[in-house]
């Protein structure tokens, strides 16, 4: 391989760890609430404005912003589920998909109206110029994200295998009623599995605002690459979107080192339809084959 | 009986309005009225495949957009007269859409997955067309103006206007007559319980085959539309997830797979959007704003839309 | 003459296995009762007799034509209707619209569909309610709209899931007047039922399942006398009237 494709094969792993975090985040929230959630790259746009927003405004560093997002995104994931989505969890699936799909232009557009539909750049001090480490260059954002993302990844874990709360989480998303039946109030449980998926998303959008401009749509590019992802991993699977986000990441990037970007798209999809059509469980055949 | 009073009074009432009013409004309203009848025609062609045979799909686009090219592409590099070109078009989407439903069907994917796929090839399309040359990728289309009916031109919008109405009335009559008849008391046999109505001797992959066909090639008939009206065309837009959105939201307002659902529908949301258009002038984002309330409201409050309720109310249906 | 015979039938699900080599002949004109305890895999037999699953092994003899990998489509079209255990009404249709959508498979017209509709609605005696939508019917009414559906498919051979189950002892008299009727008409019928007297009264020809295998068969007073049945049935009072 040659340099060129060792560096965009580095760079495909680092933007790969961003979209494993987000569909980690997507893969929960079907997971537990059987929902394909249409508002994650809406969300996800959230994030970055919030780290955009304090960070222009308020000359607040991205990565202390996080923090910020987090609590937002929490409120945002929890009030959705605890709200309109409980309200019709008995309805036909598709009615799911269109409640997201209507949170999602709420999200989007409201960002529209606060921030423009322009382009907007955050500039990072001291992340202007890119690190080196031999012939190899790093943008410092880029690397500093791939580390926040396995610390996050590592909190969501211990949250979800260590604490009360993650077995409760685990226990309504495997069995329901059961769950109820252990005393577990699944409404509220099922509202934090949301929150914590929309935090998810909610910090890979704020580590790509020091990478990339954004728009308020943003997401919705995102919002794609998640399903493949989530798909790929097996819908529910979360170690499945974590090695599928990583695997989604390297494939976009050095198919568009080798046949040019605008085909990487084009190939992303094509991975979408094939593992729909011949693996619909996930390439790990643990996800959820959803009938309805 | 009552309902089918009420179903075509409804019908009747709005058909009547629909022919009035291009004689009564100026050329913005019309185009006004141009934006209500296109959404009512998307919304009638994705009633079919996703109202009436449940198979919920979010890339009508696809089908738009490859009408919408087809037409062009035959009419920009070949000469051929739209009228045709619709036609193939129609032919060609048809084919896509029996493409997408038999692997979706033959490997069983239903409900969420189905939705997926169907997003996804429209996004394969978008991408596809964007970046190859002979299809003109990103520049898209510009139709060359000329004012000839027989090449699906004309200087006056209401004649647009009149051809795009007959359109909707003749898919509305189609659906009409369907849903009185075997392949529609089938459809919805297959949409509620398809098993059941495999083990009664529906031919269920046939049908639903036959309603992505009939729905794919009726949205075609849109993107034809669509490309002559406003002489311009770009695979961002044709194929974009707006259009399948489009497709899907008025039937959701209206109610799904009723007769006169999606026309309602379209008909409460174009105005809305319009109005608020200009209500919140230089300000982008509010009417989608207020779109996405509505489906908000709608899929929590009201989940059969408007007609849709007052249909199940008058058969006596549960809430 | 047996118009249905199913031979060493197997159905596995991952690993589970529900149908283990069963077997059973249906003679032409007769009533066949199969009874076994819950979750003796009768259903799943049916299942693989009518199309609804496709056996793992074994071979499923219909009109003398091997029928195992037909689908449920196929099968009705030659003629073999069923009824589901568990009543899949469409609920948004009408009861006759329903029975319609049966009436369909072998009629000409739409005229002649809903013709066989209205005959198998008066048959089972839900023709009053034939406008309301089906999903306001009860249990009972839904056990008779599965039933005329079956039968306005116009069958030769009519496979019965329970059809008992949830009725009232008033509308299980009946039923099994009707079933007897519709059996006058010359349609063959295999049926799954759990109330004995009704299967023992009913029936020509009897066989028994348990855990997926045939235990024993015979006409109804062999059955009931067979040791092997009484002790998987152990009080659960068989009698013959
Ligand atoms: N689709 C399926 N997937 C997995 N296991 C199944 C499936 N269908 C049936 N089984 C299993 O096969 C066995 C037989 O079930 P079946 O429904 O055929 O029993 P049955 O004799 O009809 O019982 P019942 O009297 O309760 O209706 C059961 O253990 C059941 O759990
Ligand atoms: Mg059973």
């Amino acid at each position: 391989m040659s340099l060129q494709g060792l560096q965009s094969l580095l760079d495909g792993i680092l933007m790969g760890g961003v979209y494993a975090l987000a569909a980690l985040g997507l893969s929960l929230i079907f997971g537990v609430l059987k929902i394909t959630n249409f508002a994650h790259g809406a969300m996800m746009t959230v994030g970055m404005y919030v780290v955009f927003a304090l960070g222009n405004d308020l000359g607040l560093n991205p990565y202390l912003a996080l923090p910020f997002a987090m609590v937002l995104m929490f409120l945002i994931g929890f009030l959705i589920q605890r709200f309109p989505i409980h309200y019709i969890e008995h309805a036909p699936t598709h009615n799911q998909l269109l409640l997201t799909l209507g949170m999602a232009y709420i999200l989007e557009n409201v960002l529209l109206v606060i921030f423009t539909p322009n382009y907007q750049t955050l500039t990072v001090k001291g992340f202007e110029k890119a690190w080196r480490i031999g012939s190899l260059t790093f943008a410092p954002a880029k690397l500093i994200a791939f580390g926040v993302v396995i610390i996050v990844t590592g909190c969501v874990y211990y949250l979800l295998y260590m604490t009360n709360t993650g077995k409760s989480i685990r226990a309504s998303a495997q069995n329901e009623t059961g769950a109820k039946l252990m005393g577990i109030n699944v409404r509220n449980i099922r509202a934090i599995a949301f929150g914590i998926g929309a935090v998810c998303t909610g910090i890979a959008g704020g580590l790509l605002t020091p990478i990339m401009s954004i728009y308020p749509t943003l997401g919705e590019t995102f919002q794609l690459k998640c399903f493949v992802i989530t798909v790929l991993g097996g819908m529910g699977n979360l170690w499945g979107a974590l090695v599928s986000g990583l695997i989604i990441g390297v494939v976009e990037s050095l198919s568009g080192y080798y046949l040019g970007g605008s085909w990487s798209e084009m190939v992303i999809y094509g991975i979408f339809i094939l593992i729909l059509f011949l693996r619909p469980t996930g390439l790990f055949g643990r996800g959820n084959r959803r009938e309805n | 009986m009552k309902t089918k009073k009420v179903e075509q009074g409804t019908l009747l009432v709005l058909l009547l309005m629909a022919v009035i009013y291009p004689f009564l409004s100026d050329r913005y309203m019309l185009s006004v009225g141009i934006s209500v009848l296109l959404m009512a025609l998307l919304g009638q062609s994705w009633n079919i495949m996703s109202g009436y045979a449940g198979q919920f799909s979010f890339g009508h686009a696809a089908f738009f957009g490859l009408g919408a090219y087809a037409s062009s592409i035959l009419y920009v590099d070949h000469g051929v007269s739209p009228w045709i070109g619709m036609i193939a078009g129609m032919a060609v989407a048809a084919l896509v859409g029996v493409l997408i439903g038999f692997l979706s069907f033959r490997y069983k994917l239903r409900g969420d997955f189905f939705a997926l796929v169907t997003l996804a090839f429209a996004e394969i399309l978008r991408v596809l067309f964007n970046n190859t040359k002979a299809l003109k990728a990103a520049t898209g289309i510009l139709i060359p103006y000329k004012d000839v009916w027989s090449e699906f031109q004309f200087a006056n919008d209401r004649i647009f206007y009149f051809i795009l109405l007959a359109m909707v009335i003749a898919a509305t009559i189609f659906i009409g007559l369907m849903s009185r008849r075997k392949f529609g008391v089938c459809l919805i046999a297959i949409k509620e319980n398809q098993e059941a109505a495999g083990s009664l001797g529906v031919p269920v992959l046939k049908y639903k085959l036959l309603a992505m066909a009939i729905s794919a090639a009726i949205a075609a008939m849109a993107g034809t539309f669509y490309a002559q009206y406003y002489g311009f065309i770009d695979p961002t837009v044709v194929f974009s997830a707006a259009i399948s959105v489009e497709a899907i939201v008025p039937c959701i307002i209206g109610g799904a797979g009723t007769l006169g659902g999606p026309l309602l529908g379209a008909l409460i949301i174009v105005p809305l959007k319009e109005l608020s258009n200009n209500l919140f002038e230089g300000v982008n984002g509010v009417n989608m704003i207020i779109y996405g309330v509505l489906i908000v409201l709608f899929v929590v409050f009201c989940r059969d839309g408007i007609y849709g309720t007052v249909i199940r109310r008058l058969k006596g249906a549960r809430s | 003459m047996e118009t249905l015979k199913v031979i060493d039938v197997c159905k596995s699900f991952q690993g589970n296995v529900a149908v283990d080599h069963a077997s059973l002949d249906v003679k032409e004109g007769e009533i066949t009762g199969l009874i076994g305890a819950n979750g003796a895999g009768k259903t799943t037999l049916f299942n693989c007799i009518s199309g609804y699953y496709h056996a793992t092994s074994g071979k499923v003899i219909y009109k003398d034509q091997e029928v195992q990998h037909k689908t449920a489509e196929k099968l009705c079209h030659m003629g073999m209707a069923r009824t589901f255990q568990i009543a899949k009404p469409f609920g948004m249709l009408s009861v006759l619209d329903n029975v319609a959508v049966g009436g369909y498979n072998k009629a000409n017209s739409r005229t002649q569909a809903y013709e066989f509709a209205e005959q198998s609605l008066d048959l089972v005696g839900l023709i009053d309610k034939k406008e309301n939508l089906a999903q306001l019917l009860n249990t009972g009414e839904q056990r008779k709209l599965e039933l005329a559906r079956a039968l306005a498919t116009q069958p030769e051979v009519l496979l019965l899931d329970e059809v008992m189950a949830g009725l009232t002892p008033t509308e299980s008299r009946e039923m099994v007047e009707l079933i007897d009727k519709i059996n006058k008409t010359g349609i063959t019928i295999l049926m799954i039922e759990h109330i004995m007297p009704v299967i023992m009264k009913l029936s020509h020809y009897i066989y028994v399942m348990e855990r997926g295998k045939m235990i024993a068969e015979g006409i109804p007073v062999e059955v009931a006398n067979n040791p092997k049945v009484i002790e998987s049935y152990l009080g659960k009072g068989l009698e013959v009237e």
